[in-house]
């Protein structure tokens, strides 16, 4: 049964240092709020994994808490490059950042063969590309029925998955709906999940279409009202274009950064919900 | 945004950009099946769906299956695409589901650099991959997008650094290094189609794979094109121009590019 904790002790007891830590969500129902929270308590040496790495990554690169990402698209969605990432691929700043590199078809079976329980997945995907030179995740599988090589790739099991959704029961029940991405995925696929939601609820409302994840196949869920933004939640708030645009101008500058880091993540009034 | 050339190029009626998204558009045919990207691409698709093809399908890759968005979506996963879709999907269904088994007609690629054999690069600038000199975002959907679509279309703004003999990582594969990859790897999809850019089109020789020169934009030399390539570019044994933009195709255009505000680039 999942527990129903605050933000910051959520956090502390599911993420330590050197965990595999994927933080999902595809543009829509980003937990920005639970990835600021890791930045805040300092945590270190951390796998992150996501197949579209954006702000929240950038800002936890740029803050020291990973030294390898594992991703299939990283940038800033309609804006450009994310500095923080590339000053960490390219200069080792603040640390060396190790990458491996999938496509978006390749992480997604990634997920659902980790939240299978099997070794990997198969897919017909890479070929052609320089990829598999460089990623060692990914191989090929002959079929054992029509003897067609496959691409293969490794299954992804993180220590910890932590997504964001709409609502949750006070049993820890979770309801998301809108893009989906690899939520279900993510929360099956790991050892440890956070949910954080928009609202704690008596009860469900019906929802068409919605995925719900059964409290006793979650870990730990967290009201954080808001918890997504930048991003958007369906049925609760819009996309905060401006602020991807502003971080542009903060991303690209070390100083900056750090600045943004110090008022907006360590600054006074700023602890965790 | 428009490129600088746009004036000089067009004499001011509408710019090379507006040339190049009404010729992705006009690429799309009726009812077809489109996996679209955000950017010109997703501008290209909404062009045409409210123009000539009014049964496109779009697919975009967050999930969403028919999206009939009303304004230009801003990314890939708006919320307008969920709530006009006809069925939201997660993201392994629409891999593997709708794109992996040639459901799909048509692709939209464009990248950091495109070689002769129409390879795509967004994953590094540089040859040293551990050590590159450009960190690029890296693969997304494309290298399935490319190997699994019925066929591709690539869109990017033409100039020397973007347009290379070779590109320095295969991220999708076009015609592959040697202009034969797609036979010896027996891929579904018959690849890039066109590479339609600011200056004109690029379309593939069958028998080698190489991207010859087509057509060019209005008011623009085929010197122009040639000096803008990083390999010596062949020409079709004729070259034709671009029909320009019709003014339904720019009012209609330019009303979409309206309902992004705020802006966000195409």
């Amino acid at each position: 049964m999942a527990r129903i904790l605050q933000l910051d002790t959520a956090v502390a007891e599911l993420v330590d240092d050197g965990d595999t830590v994927a933080l999902e969500g595809f543009t829509h129902l980003i937990p920005v709020a639970a990835g600021h929270e890791i930045i805040r308590q300092r945590t270190r040496n951390l796998t992150l994994v996501r197949m579209t790495p954006d702000v929240i990554y950038d800002q936890l690169i740029g803050a020291g808490c990973a030294d390898k990402l594992v991703f299939s698209w990283g940038g800033n969605p309609g804006v450009g490059s994310l500095h923080r990432f590339r000053d960490a691929v390219q200069h080792s700043w603040p640390v060396p950042l190790e990458i491996e590199e999938h496509s978006h078809a390749g992480m997604a079976n990634r997920y659902v063969a980790g939240a299978s329980g099997l070794p990997f997945a198969v897919l017909r995907g890479y070929a052609g590309t320089d990829l598999p030179n460089h990623t060692d995740t990914i191989s090929t599988v002959r079929c054992p029925f029509t003897g067609e090589e496959l691409a293969a790739v490794a299954a992804l099991n993180p220590d910890v998955g932590i997504v964001h959704a709409q609502r949750a029961d006070r049993a820890g029940n979770v309801q998301l709906w809108g893009i989906t991405g690899v939520q279900k995925e993510t929360v099956l696929a790991s050892a440890r999940s956070l949910v954080t939601v928009e609202e704690v609820v008596d009860e469900l409302p019906e929802q068409p279409g919605a995925v719900v994840l059964p409290t006793w196949a979650v870990t730990a869920v967290a009201e954080v009202p808001g918890g997504a933004h930048p991003s958007y939640a369906q049925g609760y708030y819009e996309r905060d274009n401006g602020y991807y645009q502003d971080w542009d101008a903060i991303g690209r500058d070390r100083e900056r950064f750090r600045e943004w880091l110090d008022t907006e993540i360590h600054g006074a009034g700023r602890s965790a919900r | 945004m428009s490129s600088p050339r746009s004036d000089s190029a067009t004499g001011g009626e509408f710019t090379s950009d507006e040339m190049m998204t009404v010729a992705a558009a006009r690429s799309l045919r009726d009812e077809a099946v489109c996996f679209v990207g955000i950017g010109l691409p997703s501008t290209a698709a909404n062009l045409a769906r409210r123009t000539h093809a009014p049964g496109l399908v779009l697919i975009y890759e967050s999930g969403t299956l028919g999206a009939e968005p009303e304004r230009l979506p801003l990314s890939i996963g708006d919320g307008v695409l969920a709530e006009t879709a006809d069925s939201v999907v997660g993201v392994p269904e629409i891999f593997n589901y709708w794109l992996q088994p040639g459901r799909v007609d048509v692709g939209f690629l464009g990248g950091a650099q495109v070689d002769r054999y129409g390879n795509i690069n967004t994953t590094v600038i540089g040859e040293d991959y551990h050590d590159p000199k450009v960190r690029l975002p890296g693969a997304g959907g494309a290298p399935e997008i490319a190997t699994s679509c019925g066929e591709v279309l690539i869109v990017m703004r033409h100039n020397p650094k973007a347009f290379v003999s070779a590109v320095d990582f295969v991220t999708s594969v076009g015609y592959g290094r040697d202009g034969r990859a797609r036979e010896q790897l027996g891929l579904p999809g018959k690849g890039p189609v066109r590479v339609i850019t600011d200056l004109g089109v690029l379309e593939p020789d069958l028998a080698t794979g190489e991207l010859v020169l087509s057509r060019v934009a209005p008011e623009v030399e085929v010197e122009q094109v040639r000096a803008a390539t990083g390999w010596p570019l062949r020409t079709a044994d004729e070259v034709g121009t671009q029909e320009p933009p019709t003014e339904r195709e720019l009012t209609v255009l330019r009303e979409l590019k309206a309902t992004l505000g705020n802006g966000e680039s195409s």
